[in-house]
């Protein structure tokens, strides 16, 4: 295949004393992909993901990521002391264009604000700026629709198919939301035990009929009573 | 795009208090007793219930603060001591600033510094002017010495704290976001250990002007201290008092400024 994809994984293997967090999982991430990671909690998707953004280090197996990944964070992780623009701009090596990038997450009104000034969704979407300014090949989504309420995160979930849509960097989207991964995604994965047990391919969207997906996903997840 | 719904007042960043209710405009009540106090203070000296040679009227206090600021003996005196505890306090500040970074960033540092400095801590820094005095003699280097050592403990503890303490998520953020360790540095670490470090800031000042204190006051032959002790000499309790007046107005000067130092660079919670 000609294309270079986002994110391969091959064999990888953590271990927290003696426990198997991760155990022999393949995954491949196609570059432009929108994929979203489902799991229940301890199934290792916060590992999978942190091993990715080179927070981790692997006992085994390989990865291979783009030059440029981001990271958005469950919590938006601004700096307090720094404006808006700032953290955004911080650290950059490559004069990209950081007003755009706040013009299209909504907060060019927001640029010079002290971030504990920001609501739940601005300080989001003030990550989510931070992260793409990057340019990234690959975008790790680590929960961050998590501490929002629902109307916010509607909004999000607008802004974030709109970005990747015109950004188009291949995205893992680790959730347990699993209306969320199916709206979003191209892909829905399912962890468990350390490897990946499902793989779903939704199609196109936008998505209405998706109730025996929903089920589905919802079963490989242990959850028996799924019409909920 | 649909960004313009209304967005929740939830945040996932502490928010900082909010700010104290102002108390209506009665501050004169707060005066009654101080002032009903001086006044009791001037009837007894002036009924000679108070002894001139124990304590000085306010009325004679208020004379002799005219007449040793005219006879320029205050203003000398206020500038050389002024002058060491600016030394003594960039000294120890600069040393306490440089250990603490150093012992909070590196495990080697904090491994080889910290320990002998939360040991000294605990030794009353002010009973080491006999050993000063002998190493140092009655000159200046005793005094700046002293304040700078007064100094360097609560500096050094709340810079290694405010260090150590930076949030571990920042850091993540700094990895992943591809800060190097200069940026870092600047801009995580810094201003993470800030709020830590103006405590200790606060907290040395105070120290500083003790330290100066004892020190004119074991040995001196100009400043404050040597004011003082030349009118204990000749039972001038007017001129004491104005020397312990203009220190406690030093000390609440500085600790003025601190304050606005610490509003300034602080004023990202507000």
């Amino acid at each position: 295949m000609a294309v270079v994809s986002a994110a391969e994984v091959r064999g990888l293997v953590r271990e927290f004393s003696g426990r198997r967090v991760l155990d022999g999982l393949d995954l491949t991430v196609d570059a432009g992909e929108f994929v979203a990671l489902l799991g229940r909690s301890g199934s290792g998707k916060s590992t999978l993901l942190r091993v990715l953004a080179g927070l981790d280090v692997p006992d085994g197996g390989s990865v291979s990521v783009p030059g440029s990944v981001a990271v958005a964070f469950q919590e938006p992780r601004l700096l307090p002391w720094r404006s808006v623009r700032d953290n955004v701009a911080l650290g950059l090596r490559t004069d990209a264009d950081v007003d755009h990038v706040l013009g299209e997450v909504g907060l060019t009104e927001r640029a010079g604000a002290w971030p504990l000034t920001l609501s739940g969704g601005e300080a989001q979407r003030a990550s989510l700026a931070r992260a793409l300014v990057r340019e990234p090949g690959l975008l790790l989504l680590d929960e961050p629709f998590g501490a929002l309420d629902a109307l916010t995160r509607i909004a999000m979930h607008d802004l974030v198919l709109g970005l990747w849509e015109r950004h188009l960097p291949g995205i893992l989207l680790v959730t347990h939301d699993v209306d969320e991964a199916i709206a979003l995604a191209d892909r829905v994965l399912v962890l468990d035990e350390g490897r990946i047990v499902a793989d779903h391919a939704p199609g196109p969207r936008p998505r209405t009929d998706v109730g025996a997906l929903r089920a589905t996903v919802l079963s490989e997840l242990g959850v028996v009573d799924g019409a909920a | 795009m649909s960004t313009t719904l209304p967005d929740a007042p939830a945040r996932a960043v502490e928010k900082p208090a909010p700010p104290r209710r102002r108390e209506p405009s009665k501050a004169w009540q707060r005066w009654i007793s101080p002032i009903a106090i001086l006044v009791i203070w001037q009837v007894a000296s002036s009924t000679g219930l108070l002894a001139e040679d124990e304590l000085a009227s306010p009325l004679r206090v208020v004379q002799a603060a005219w007449d040793v600021t005219v006879s320029g003996e205050l203003p000398e005196g206020l500038l050389v001591s002024l002058g060491r505890v600016i030394v003594g306090f960039a000294l120890g500040a600069l040393l306490g600033v440089v250990l603490g970074v150093w012992s909070g960033l590196s495990r080697w540092g904090g491994l080889i510094i910290d320990p002998p400095v939360q040991m000294l801590r605990t030794l009353p820094h002010l009973a080491l002017v006999p050993l000063f005095i002998l190493w140092f003699g009655v000159q200046e280097t005793p005094k700046i010495l002293l304040v700078a050592l007064g100094v360097l403990f609560p500096i050094y503890l709340n810079v290694h704290a405010g260090v150590r303490g930076v949030d571990p998520k920042l850091l993540e953020m700094a990895q992943v976001s591809g800060y190097d360790r200069r940026e870092v540095l600047r801009h995580v670490v810094i201003p993470g250990a800030l709020p830590s470090a103006l405590t200790g800031l606060r907290l040395s000042l105070g120290i500083a002007w003790l330290s100066l204190v004892v020190a004119e006051t074991v040995s001196a032959d100009s400043g404050l201290g040597y004011l003082i002790m030349d009118a204990r000499e000749f039972l001038r309790t007017d001129v004491i008092v104005v020397g312990l007046v203009v220190y406690a107005l030093l000390g609440l000067g500085t600790d003025a400024l601190v304050r606005r130092i610490e509003k300034r660079a602080l004023r990202w919670r507000s």
